[in-house]
């Protein structure tokens, strides 16, 4: 039940996929033996597309089985079944957890040809020479291990990368600005009266307690030296105002799948909660005002990557490298920002969009005419702009980082507790 | 050597002995022997530690979420025992035509040909703010307001549990009914007793072991659920189950175990009870 089952999407148009195929460089070395060859890949669902497996099949020849879970069941299923899997495709802060387990293997940068135009984020984590890093597990302190066999992250680059970015984006609060009626531009709307038993927040740990921290802080009510690596004391504290709000009311529900939280969002059941942003588009698509709303104290983000288990060698581990390759050519890219995700390596996917989707979704331009999803749903119309803006506005006030905590056991507990409370 | 009675005798009991030891047994001493370990984020430690039972009883939540428990399976069980047992009374007595009684027990059954989930979540969009039941009594003028309380409360959450169950009541007490001697009702009425009286002295007291039946299918399937409570609470409400399940996705199975074993404990404690009332081996 708690599967996210948004990946089920018609296969692409032809056309495109047409297009695709005759740009991409075919490997033809050993095209008959790898056409036996089976990646099983799986992962949060968010880019556990069957039109990338249709595409992977189209265009190297090799079957890649996918299969979406919660991020709770990735994280299991990567630290507890590596033989269970070849491809893991997960969160940066699940490979945290993950790693020291052994179960991935690091990945030699220079067999990657598009490494160098990986955004700065995955790298040294800034996005641009000016920035500062946000809270949490940034990608780059466990983007990186020493060598093939390194166990403990590196703070540099070093060529043995430990996944690498596939998916990304900056998640903030998701509302329905027609049952509002009033600009929201704070966290803290989350916890306000006025929309007591119209909230919603998620029930995934890890990620509702950066939400929560996030509230908490634009309240004024706690300082967090880390929110990605609270203390006892401030985890204690951070529950203790949402039971507090829980007690008087304040929630609607709380969602733990992708549909849930399109369906109390849909059906009005709830105006403001934290969502995700394909959740948002699910929710336009029928023809209902929602906003993916930017707030000053700036976003909470994440990013995904692809990593190896460490029991892939010879052809398999080969055929791996291909398909990361071919992640990063662009295809998957184009595919996955007109969804209103972001591209570890945006300047290839350009290739794979045209000038409106790009100026729409990556330089916060106005629309110059219909935008659609991948699918064909309309998601805006000619004058539209993206919510938040550009790629650098959005990307570049991260104010957090998804992350795991070294008290995580413990607010786990806590976590618990305020679900049962 | 197999002309042995006795051999015989193991060699045929043989077969449902081992499947009892391996999928029954086996699991329960593993469950208990995991509650006494240690667990990481994602590892599981076999060292023993009473640190979950203590987790476990020292924590004000428990002790609120098994009172919700047993909260939701009292007030279910009532309204299942209720209703049910009006269904199968009038299934049995009322419907003189065993054709007509046979088509109509099978119409109970019919809402569960589909499956469980989808009986459940089809409440939600009637009873959501702007869902149907709200609307109607909003054009009726009933109400002015939507009804906050119709969804993602304890009234959904019970709702949802008697709407699911309640078939597992009328079954059995439907069953033990028309084992009932006609003639016994006929020497009722012939001594003078009310239809009143026949029902409390002659009918109840002959369908207790349905009823004690029915009693604890109910009981044990509220009381293990977790599933309902999520999805109709909107995961507002909790019971030891869900306790259970989140543990589970959070990969704390040390802690789950420990609450298993607790809630396995309660369990078996209130069917011990139950079957002090009335002897099932003795009335089947």
């Amino acid at each position: 039940m708690s599967k996210m089952r948004y990946s089920r999407r018609a296969v692409l148009k032809g056309g495109a996929a047409a297009v695709a195929a005759s740009t991409l460089p075919a490997p033809m070395v050993w095209a008959q033996e790898i056409k036996d060859i089976t990646l099983r890949q799986f992962g949060t669902g968010v880019s556990n597309l069957n039109d990338v497996a249709n595409k992977v099949k189209e265009d190297l020849g090799f079957t890649l089985e996918m299969t979406a879970l919660d991020s709770d069941s990735v994280t299991q299923r990567a630290a507890t079944q590596p033989d269970s899997f070849d491809i893991a495709d997960i969160e940066y802060w699940i490979c945290k957890k993950v790693w020291p387990t052994g179960n991935l293997q690091a990945m030699d940068t220079s067999k990657i040809a598009n490494y160098d135009k990986i955004v700065g984020i995955f790298r040294d984590g800034k996005l641009t020479p000016e920035s500062t890093i946000a809270q949490g597990t940034a990608p780059h302190t466990v983007g990186f291990v020493d060598g093939p066999g390194g166990t403990s992250f590196a703070d540099e680059e070093t060529g043995w990368m430990t996944l690498i970015p596939t998916i990304y984006n900056a998640d903030t609060l998701g509302i329905r600005p027609d049952l509002i009626g009033r600009p929201i531009n704070t966290w803290a709307e989350l916890l306000n009266p006025e929309f007591k038993g119209k909230a919603s927040i998620l029930d995934i740990s890890s990620i509702g307690i950066m939400d929560m921290a996030m509230v908490c802080e634009a309240m004024g009510e706690i300082q967090y030296g880390d929110k990605g690596n609270m203390t006892r004391e401030e985890i204690d504290k951070t529950m203790a105002i949402f039971t507090e709000a829980k007690k008087n009311g304040q929630f609607r529900a709380f969602w733990k799948t992708f549909d849930e939280s399109v369906n109390l969002m849909a059906s009005g059941e709830v105006v403001i909660q934290s969502m995700w942003s394909p959740a948002i588009t699910a929710v336009k698509s029928r023809g209902i005002e929602c906003v993916y709303q930017p707030l000053k104290e700036g976003y909470r983000s994440w990013g995904g990557g692809i990593g190896l288990s460490s029991s892939l060698s010879g052809m398999e581990l080969d055929a791996a490298y291909e398909y990361i390759n071919w992640y990063l050519s662009g295809w998957v890219g184009g595919y996955l920002m007109r969804q209103g995700y972001y591209s570890a390596v945006p300047e290839t996917s350009k290739n794979f969009m045209t000038e409106n989707e790009w100026g729409y979704w990556f330089e916060g331009k106005p629309a110059t005419d219909v935008i659609t999803s991948p699918t064909g749903d309309i998601l805006a119309q000619a004058g539209d702009t993206r919510d938040g803006g550009s790629f650098y506005d959005r990307m570049g006030s991260v104010a957090c980082w998804n992350a795991v905590m070294d008290e995580n056991q413990y607010m786990v507990r806590k976590w618990n507790e305020f679900i049962a409370s | 050597m197999l002309k042995n009675r006795h051999i015989q005798g193991w060699l045929q009991a043989s077969p449902l002995t081992l499947i009892l030891i391996g999928f029954l047994i086996l699991p329960i001493i593993t469950i208990v022997v995991v509650s006494f370990w240690q667990a990481t984020e994602f590892s599981i430690i076999p060292a023993f530690t009473l640190e979950n039972y203590e987790f476990l009883f020292g924590s004000p939540v428990t002790y609120k979420v098994f009172f919700a428990t047993f909260k939701y399976a009292v007030i279910t069980w009532a309204l299942t025992l209720a209703i049910g047992f009006t269904v199968a009374y009038y299934l049995a007595f009322h419907i003189q035509n065993q054709t007509t009684q046979i088509a109509l027990f099978l119409l109970c059954t019919i809402p569960f040909w589909t499956s469980n989930i989808i009986r459940m979540i089809s409440w939600i969009p009637f009873l959501g703010r702007n869902g149907i039941a709200n609307s109607m009594l909003q054009s009726w003028g009933v109400i002015d307001q939507p009804l906050e309380w119709l969804l993602y409360s304890d009234f959904s959450v019970i709702l949802a549990f008697v709407h699911l169950y309640t078939l597992f009541m009328v079954v059995p007490i439907f069953n033990t009914m028309t084992r009932i001697d006609h003639s016994l009702i006929e020497a009722a009425r012939d001594n003078g007793a009310s239809g009143f009286q026949t029902l409390t002295h002659v009918i109840l007291p002959l369908t207790k072991p349905g009823i004690m039946i029915g009693t604890i299918f109910v009981l044990t399937l509220v009381m293990g659920d977790f599933i309902t409570v999520r999805f109709m609470s909107g995961s507002q409400k909790a019971n030891v189950g869900r306790l259970i399940s989140n543990d589970i996705s959070l990969l704390q199975y040390p802690s789950a175990a420990a609450t298993a074993v607790i809630l396995l404990i309660t369990v078996l404690i209130v069917i011990g009870i139950l079957l002090r009332f009335v002897d099932i081996r003795k009335e089947l």
